[in-house]
């Protein structure tokens, strides 16, 4: 019972920090890859005050729902957005040896189950603000699921079958690092897919400003909003945690494994998660079709070939 | 059994300390946050003009077809799972492998017969 309880408290404690690290690291990245001025200010030494001054604004802010939105969905939607994040942590292995919260036999398929729950909360709030711009950002939102859920699953899958097992940390002990050139193409597929179910940009046609305003978050203030923004980052972590754990290893390393198994696991979400900020740097918007044509002409057979690969290898090898 | 429902009690525990944090932050936000709701407060906010006319504005849902095709793939991806941790044991080898590229074939045939539709390109 007491291992239960500290295992909860360290998951609900890597849930509060991690996703505000993701958020600091990405003020400062883009700050110095754009040469913005205004988030190295607050605090003097390289802005470090600049998160602990926007918490501070947010929760001054006036909670407002507008009167004509749809009250009870409307403020139930951040905690839908936000809170299947927590619960995929609890699958996530950190190390060798149970140091993961619960290893659950289905591992993989809880996580991507739980993962697209996320996404529910984001078409609850475009629904229920009454705002034409805000229905809008939500059926993109939609939309984008629908498409980049499949290839998604596929590339998880092939993951799972080069491991035998869809238990998660089932799979990294599986893991040799052949896999890297092996399960390549899957990787990049599931990484790409997840950015685009998180709506980060380059796929940040639902939340477009130039176009529908902030999207499903535009009637939005104060800590409910935040609680989105919230989720955004905890989502990153999770998308680079899942690839981590079902591409890159997990807790394996160059040496070590057993001791500083829990560091390397960090050290690659981290370098996803650095990879997510560069991407958002880097790359225009992607257009709708432009996003459908993506994910069903390039992601989709992509990921179906990577099965193939996967299957053949598997069973002339094993 | 006792395992299985031991592993989704620990999720279902997280699920409240979740529902916690996310209700117990806004309770305490409540202690610190004014509230002084006027009419024009609560109008919706749209693009910064005033609202004309309803919120739900009728759209054309683009992406039905979309969402059929989905289902359709979904409902075969789901299927893969089970497999996966089976299909290379011993004893099942090549025909498994020859069930996968069946199972493979019928999702790639589907997907450039809609692709040859025209359907796959955003309208």
């Amino acid at each position: 019972m007491l291992e239960i309880v500290v295992k909860l408290v360290l998951v609900a404690a890597a849930f509060a920090v991690l996703p505000l690290l993701v958020g600091q690291i990405e003020h400062k990245v883009m700050a110095h890859m754009q040469g913005r001025l205004g988030p190295m200010y607050a605090g003097a030494f390289h802005g470090w005050a600049q998160l602990v001054a926007d918490g501070v604004k947010f929760v001054q802010k006036e909670d407002v729902v507008p009167a004509a939105a749809d009250r009870r969905i409307f403020k139930l939607a951040p905690a839908v957005a936000l809170v299947p994040y927590l619960l995929v942590l609890l699958v996530v292995p950190v190390g060798p040896h149970g140091q993961v919260a619960v290893d659950l036999g289905p591992g993989v398929f809880f996580a991507l189950a739980v993962m697209g729950v996320g996404v529910i909360g984001a078409i609850m709030a475009g629904w229920a603000s009454a705002n034409k711009y805000s229905l809008l950002g939500g059926m993109r939102v939609a939309a984008q699921l629908m498409s980049y859920e499949l290839p998604m699953v596929f590339a998880a899958s092939s993951a799972a079958m080069a491991a035998g097992t869809l238990s998660l940390p089932g799979i990294v002990e599986q893991w040799r690092w052949y896999w890297l050139p092996w399960q390549a193409v899957g990787g990049v597929v599931f990484f790409v897919a997840g950015l685009a179910e998180l709506r980060r940009p380059p796929f940040d046609m639902p939340v477009a400003d130039s176009e529908i305003i902030f999207g499903p978050y535009t009637e939005y203030g104060g800590l409910r909003f935040a609680l989105f923004l919230l989720a955004e980052y905890a989502g990153i972590v999770v998308l680079c945690a899942l690839t981590t754990v079902l591409f890159l290893g997990g807790w394996k390393g160059p040496f070590l494994d057993d001791q500083l198994g829990w560091l390397w696991t960090l050290a690659k979400v981290f370098v996803l998660a650095f990879l997510v900020i560069w991407f958002r740097v880097s790359y225009p918007r992607l257009r709708e079709d432009q996003l459908q044509k993506l994910a069903w002409a390039w992601l989709v057979p992509l990921s179906l070939a990577q099965l193939a690969l996967t299957g053949i290898l598997k069973v002339a090898l094993g | 059994m006792q395992d299985y429902f031991h592993a989704y009690g620990v999720v279902a525990a997280l699920v409240a300390v979740g529902g916690g944090i996310v209700g117990g932050g806004l309770a305490a936000n409540r202690l610190l946050r004014p509230s002084r709701p006027t009419g024009e407060k609560l109008t919706t906010y749209e693009c910064g003009v005033d609202p004309v006319g309803e919120g739900w504005a009728q759209s054309y849902v683009r992406y039905y077809v979309f969402a059929y095709l989905y289902v359709v793939f979904a409902v075969d991806a789901v299927f893969l799972f089970p497999w996966a941790t089976v299909f290379s044991a011993p004893g099942y080898g090549m025909t498994t492998l020859g069930e996968m590229f069946v199972f493979l074939a019928f999702l790639a045939v589907g997907l450039a017969y809609a692709g040859k539709k025209g359907v796959l390109s955003w309208v």
